[in-house]
């Protein structure tokens, strides 16, 4: 049989990748191109023709004050979130690492967070801030604790930021502990006996030989932090007075609540370019600095 | 006078100490939501509301939550749904992106290399980039919505990218090449070569990729809510979804969908726990 023929390697190429080719690109390329189209029209959802309208959409999304500080409040809350995930993280890999008794269950303790639905996981701190926080604090009456934070401005954003590094830490946890387990135990050893204290043998040994899981791990904080949603609307749905309402929120509703599907796209392709930006960029900072033994 | 080897010791064990205060104490924050949903499902609504922090409430035990939330949320006919589009979506994703992966590796061709750089490219689009020219094309265009199919169609969709990744880099490290070749001379043509030998080989990145896709499935809210409107097609987030927004002043019944919507994936970790913490790792570190 002649395997080097035109007609041999279509349909071999269908046989097995056809039907993914089909879905993939009905599923993710069609509906990428037709988002860049949508965004020059001006479509309502319903009506059968979408008007083209040029700029129009990218105009308006320019001057929409509340999707630039919704996007602003989204990179302080990213910002604010990816470094603590990390830091808690961090530290929960240094002590699920260090032998100590029953690790594994601790282990898949703090992961349990990441197997639930950001819709479930908000709910449940909905009630553990609105009542069991506010119940402690008159118990105790510790001032602070005795009024809801989600009912404060500045204290809706805290609470989103808790909850997600709760809700990513443990995650994090175990990319961090498969890149403690890849530091071998030679180097530790070379340096304990060249007189390394436990935090030197970290701050000068380990850290730099994970570099790449902290690459990982930012990578994945970053994008999931900037298209934060589930949580977002279960917990705060960006009450009180949109002060909590982050950038993909604000997309959500420009284009199903308002029925500007043109403008929505529009920002949601920003919204894209920036989280794509600044991911990127993170990874290729972070590889120069990775290091091998 | 203690020796240098004591006080090194004594010091050792100290830290030891201090690092299982530190867990323990991390513990508890970690599970103390957890926690809290559990004791609180089996009080009456006065007593959640009066003290949300006493394990057991002024009038004793009830166990009306649960029949009551289940009812209301319709929990079995979500639970079907949910596993039904779970179940399916992750068996033609494993499937449909093993072959192509398989035939991406072993075959230099224009069309392969193209599918395979865009798929990866793919990768970092966000979903939220996706959705609304998703509805406008299914809902306005097809007016497919409202169908499990669609939202299983679409859930590959998704996830082809990812996974046809994963068992790219397995074929490629794992399946030795004359093994195939073996097959071929064997009288196997490639279909059979791949069902038979190379299939069976990739089991570990099987059971990760399944690992990762059923949960983000299982999981998903903002595209089953775009695509599914119906009530008698609500998944499981959704409907606590809508449950909340109907039911949220009563509490109690509150605290029942909760731990209805959490209970049948914390029972499978019970079980899965090895294999779901380290299909997670070995999908993430990829």
């Amino acid at each position: 049989m002649n395997t080097n023929t035109m007609s041999f390697k279509t349909k071999q190429f269908l046989m097995f990748a056809g039907v993914t080719t089909f879905i993939f690109c009905a599923v993710v390329i069609v509906p990428f191109v037709y988002g860049l189209y949508l965004t020059f029209t001006s479509w309502d959802g319903v009506s059968a023709t979408k008007p083209f309208v040029g700029m129009a959409n990218y105009a308006s999304t320019f001057a929409d004050a509340d999707f630039w500080k919704a996007l602003a409040r989204t990179a302080v809350y990213s910002v604010i979130s990816v470094i603590l995930v990390n830091v808690v993280a961090f530290i929960l890999a240094f002590l699920v690492t260090s032998g100590v008794k029953g690790q594994n269950f601790f282990r898949a303790g703090f992961f349990v967070p990441n197997l639930i639905g950001g819709i479930v996981l908000g709910y449940i701190w909905k009630f553990v801030f609105n009542r069991a926080l506010v119940a402690l604090g008159t118990s105790l009456s510790v001032g602070a604790l005795s009024t809801s934070w989600l009912a404060t401005t500045s204290g809706a954003m805290f609470c989103l930021i808790i909850v997600s590094v709760w809700q990513y830490a443990g995650y994090m946890m175990l990319i961090y502990v498969a890149g403690f387990m890849s530091v071998s135990n030679d180097v530790i050893e070379a340096a304990k006996i060249d007189g390394c204290t436990n935090m030197q043998t970290i701050v000068h040994i380990s850290v730099p030989l994970m570099v790449s899981s902290f690459v990982q791990c930012l990578f994945l904080t970053i994008t999931r932090c900037f298209m934060v949603y589930d949580v977002n609307l279960s917990l705060t749905k960006g009450e009180p007075f949109n002060s909590s309402v982050m950038a993909a929120m604000h997309v959500y509703n420009t284009a199903f609540t308002y029925k500007d599907y043109g403008t929505g796209q529009a920002e949601a392709l920003i919204l894209f370019i920036v989280c794509a930006v600044v991911g990127v960029l993170q990874v290729y900072i972070g590889k120069k600095a990775e290091v091998s033994a | 006078m203690e020796t240098l080897n004591e006080r090194a010791a004594r010091n050792a064990k100290i830290a030891a100490v201090l690092k299982i205060i530190l867990l323990v104490i991390l513990f508890i924050c970690f599970i103390f939501p957890f926690v809290l949903v559990v004791i609180n499902v089996f009080k009456v609504k006065a007593d959640i509301t009066s003290d949300p922090l006493a394990l057991i409430g002024a009038h004793g035990f009830t166990f009306d939550n649960f029949p009551n939330a289940m009812n209301k949320m319709n929990f079995w006919r979500s639970f079907a749904n949910s596993a039904c589009i779970t179940i399916f979506s992750t068996i033609f994703t494993l499937l449909l992106s093993a072959m192509t992966a398989y035939v991406i590796v072993r075959n230099k061709w224009k069309a392969c290399g193209a599918l395979f750089g865009l798929m990866i490219a793919s990768m970092v689009i966000p979903f939220q980039v996706l959705m609304i020219p998703l509805v406008s094309l299914y809902g306005g265009l097809l007016g497919v919505l409202n169908h499990r199919a669609t939202l299983i169609f679409m859930h590959v969709g998704f996830s082809l990218s990812m996974a046809t990744f994963m068992f790219h880099g397995a074929i490629n490290t794992n399946v030795p090449i004359a093994l195939e070749e073996a097959a071929k001379i064997d009288g196997c043509n490639r279909w059979q070569t791949f069902w038979k030998i190379v299939f069976p080989l990739l089991k570990p990145t099987i059971a990760t990729v399944a690992i990762i896709d059923a949960m983000a499935f299982w999981n998903d809210y903002l595209l089953p809510s775009l695509v599914l409107a119906k009530k008698e097609l609500y998944t499981i987030p959704i409907a606590t979804q809508v449950f909340y927004g109907t039911y949220s002043t009563d509490i109690g019944l509150v605290m029942a969908a909760l731990l209805l919507a959490m209970l049948p994936i914390l029972i499978l970790y019970v079980f899965l726990q090895r294999y779901i913490v380290e299909g997670v790792t070995s999908g993430a570190v990829k």
